[in-house]
């Protein structure tokens, strides 16, 4: 119906110019809702950002990859129990590997084995600290997920033959040979020449921790000549057919690594399982744990938000029970009035909710110019649900002050002083 | 020395039309605390298009309570009230307001304009919640303004305008939507007696054009001005006479 269409008009028209004649008032009472709409977005962003941050993290790892550490990765309580465990070794890598090959219905395409450390790498005049060195076989280069910006991972024969070639991370070639290929040239690595055979294109960091690109990737013979053989981080990778059927692999891997370690049934696994989904899982209580803290802080500032907004629109109905007289002696009905104040409460709640949106911008730009890796989106979802809640709490807490409002007796309401 | 007698006013009386209101031994009881005041004990009316009439009466004759059951903005006790044919006394708030909207006028002593409004947005107030459609709704509150003297204050806010161009306005939103009958309350009471006299004039007017108007007054110098005076004492009418 038209007439409901033009009072919405009217409403709006008043609720602006009120909005604009308390200026201070409305700003103070929109504060609650500001603050509120600001952990809303925070907390959303929170969870999507560790959400899309691991996803990304993920990827780098490999999601059809699982890994066979001494350690699991998500933190051992018990730690004495762990301590005790053999290392992995490459004739672990080969036993599995035997084993895969004669499973057929095996879940498990191959194992690879590394192994690595930290080491300087010096070229071109230039010099990287602390440059974590991956040892590994050429099917190594079947699991990797990053693409190279040039050349190419080691191969077969060059892994046998233990030949001193490398690969180097986006960071560190940049490093070394700033503005240049460094496809072909020498490297110097614990005194000992390497030839540069590719370059892995820009990873970025895992959750911000560990960074990817500044790594590098040699033979494993080439790293057992010079770095010697220390077992304290090895691991073997096992690409998994289908990564959908992870849990199943999982549990196959755990049977064959037993038969490779030759343990008997009842015993302890004396090595972990590690991958980057099973990590995921340990994140959802953290995840559940930051929604919950916002929730309580968002529902606690909405609600203060509310309380305020309540009473200004009292005070507002108070403040204009001549004009609420007025308005019903020209025509106005009970809904026409209740429309008028509830669409007042809201403006005010959305005015807040803008703010909150504005200042969750800012916050997000500035986090962003401080720590470009911080996994932080500014997302259309935010400002739907935003403005959701802004007009949710502009209806709740200006429901009742607007219901009075619209039952007034226009009597009273006209000789109201 | 005999003072002059008054010069007498030759005041057409302007043929009446049909019936508009029609009241019969309405009551009005108020609930005070413990006490039932009896604000109209028994009233019986009927008033014609195109009649021109004054309302009097002292501080609780029950003039105001009169006035809010014409202006539709209460319902009596007990009695009969018809406007235009429909039955007004068993009405609910939303019809009454649609009642107020269509067929009544108010002019209010206090003028009572939206300050932060201007003249036209004021006038217009009554077509918005008569749902009439914007360019329409514009050019009756401007014609409005115009028919009443203000073509050329139809931009300025209450604040910018004198005590009578304010009552002017409140007259124009009172005539803006047609109406059966205009009420004004104490119209000139906020008004010096210069500007009082203007509004007067205006209303004359405004009855030679062919309205309905009702003024509920204490002043016998406005009251002169309508042609039938209605005097109230006590809850009940006193008399009900024809102005000269």
């Amino acid at each position: 119906m038209n007439r409901i269409l033009y009072e919405l008009n009217e409403s709006i028209r008043i609720a602006m110019a009120q909005i604009r004649a308390n200026k201070m008032r409305s700003a103070l009472t929109a504060l609650g809702v500001i603050i509120g709409i600001v952990a809303v977005t925070l907390m959303g962003t929170a969870i999507t950002g560790i959400d899309t941050g691991f996803d990304r993290s993920l990827a780098m790892l490999g999601d059809d990859v699982l890994y066979v550490n001494k350690w699991p990765w998500t933190g051992a309580e018990d730690w004495w129990n762990y301590a005790n465990r053999p290392f992995l070794r490459q004739e672990d890598a080969v036993k599995l590997n035997r084993i895969i090959a004669s499973s057929p219905d095996s879940q498990l395409e191959f194992a690879v084995f590394g192994d690595g450390r930290m080491a300087s790498i010096k070229a071109n005049g230039n010099s990287v600290n602390g440059v974590y060195t991956l040892a590994t076989g050429a099917a190594y280069g079947r699991i990797l997920t990053a693409d190279f910006t040039e050349g190419r991972l080691f191969n077969e024969s060059e892994d046998e033959s233990a030949r001193q070639v490398i690969v180097l991370g986006y960071d560190v070639a940049q490093a070394l040979f700033p503005g240049r290929s460094s496809l072909g040239a020498t490297v110097t690595v614990r005194g000992q020449p390497f030839q540069v055979v590719g370059v892995l294109a820009r990873q970025g960091s895992f959750l911000g921790l560990f960074s990817f690109d500044n790594q590098m990737v040699m033979p494993l013979g080439a790293y057992r000549k010079y770095f010697g053989v220390r077992d304290d981080n090895t691991e073997i990778r096992v690409k998994v057919k289908d990564k959908t059927r992870l849990d199943e692999a999982r549990e196959e891997l755990t049977g064959y690594m037993r038969r490779v370690r030759g343990q008997f049934p009842g015993e302890r696994d004396n090595f972990s399982i590690n991958g980057g989904a099973l990590f995921k899982e340990k994140l959802d209580p953290i995840k559940k744990a930051i929604a919950l803290a916002g929730l309580f802080v968002t529902g606690l500032s909405l609600f203060v938000g509310a309380i305020g907004i309540m009473n200004i629109t009292f005070v507002s109905v108070r403040e204009r029970t001549r004009e609420i007289g007025t308005r019903k002696a020209l025509g106005a009905r009970r809904f026409t009035i209740l429309l008028q104040f509830l669409i007042e409460a809201v403006s005010i709640c959305v005015l807040g909710g803008v703010m909150g949106l504005g200042l969750t911008y800012l916050l997000f730009e500035g986090v962003k110019a401080a720590m470009p890796s911080f996994p932080i989106e500014f997302s259309l979802i935010l400002v739907a649900v935003s403005m959701a809640v802004s007009v949710l709490t502009g209806i709740l807490s200006g429901f009742v002050p607007a219901w009075g409002a619209s039952r007034l007796d226009p009597v009273v309401a006209l000789r109201y002083e | 020395m005999s003072p002059p007698p008054a010069p007498v006013e030759l005041r057409p009386v302007r043929p009446v039309g049909p019936l508009v209101i029609a009241i019969e031994g309405v009551t009005k009881l108020y609930q005070m605390g413990e006490e039932t005041i009896h604000a109209l004990r028994g009233v019986s009316l009927e008033i014609r298009r195109n009649e021109y009439l004054a309302i009097m009466g002292p501080s609780g004759s029950g003039k105001s309570t009169l006035m809010n059951m014409l202006g539709c903005l209460d319902t009596p006790t007990a009695g009969r009230y018809e406007f235009n044919g429909q039955d007004v006394a068993g009405m609910v708030d939303d019809e009454l307001a649609e009642i107020r909207n269509k067929e009544i006028g108010f002019v209010f002593q206090t003028f009572n304009l939206l300050p932060r409004s201007n003249a036209l947005r004021n006038v217009e107030l009554p077509l918005i919640y008569g749902g009439v459609p914007a360019h329409e709704r514009h050019e009756r509150a401007r014609q409005a303004l115009i028919d009443v003297g203000l073509g050329n204050r139809i931009h300025h806010k209450p604040n910018e305008l004198s005590g009578g161009q304010r009552q002017r306005v409140a007259v124009a939103r009172a005539l803006v939507n047609r109406p059966s009958i205009i009420l004004a309350d104490e119209p000139t009471g906020n008004l010096d007696s210069k500007t009082g006299v203007e509004i007067l004039a205006l209303f004359d007017d405004l009855y030679e054009k062919g309205n309905t108007l009702i003024v509920v007054t204490h002043e016998e110098t406005v009251a002169r001005h309508a042609r039938r005076i209605i005097r109230l004492h006590d809850g009940l009418i006193e008399s009900d006479a024809p102005a000269h």
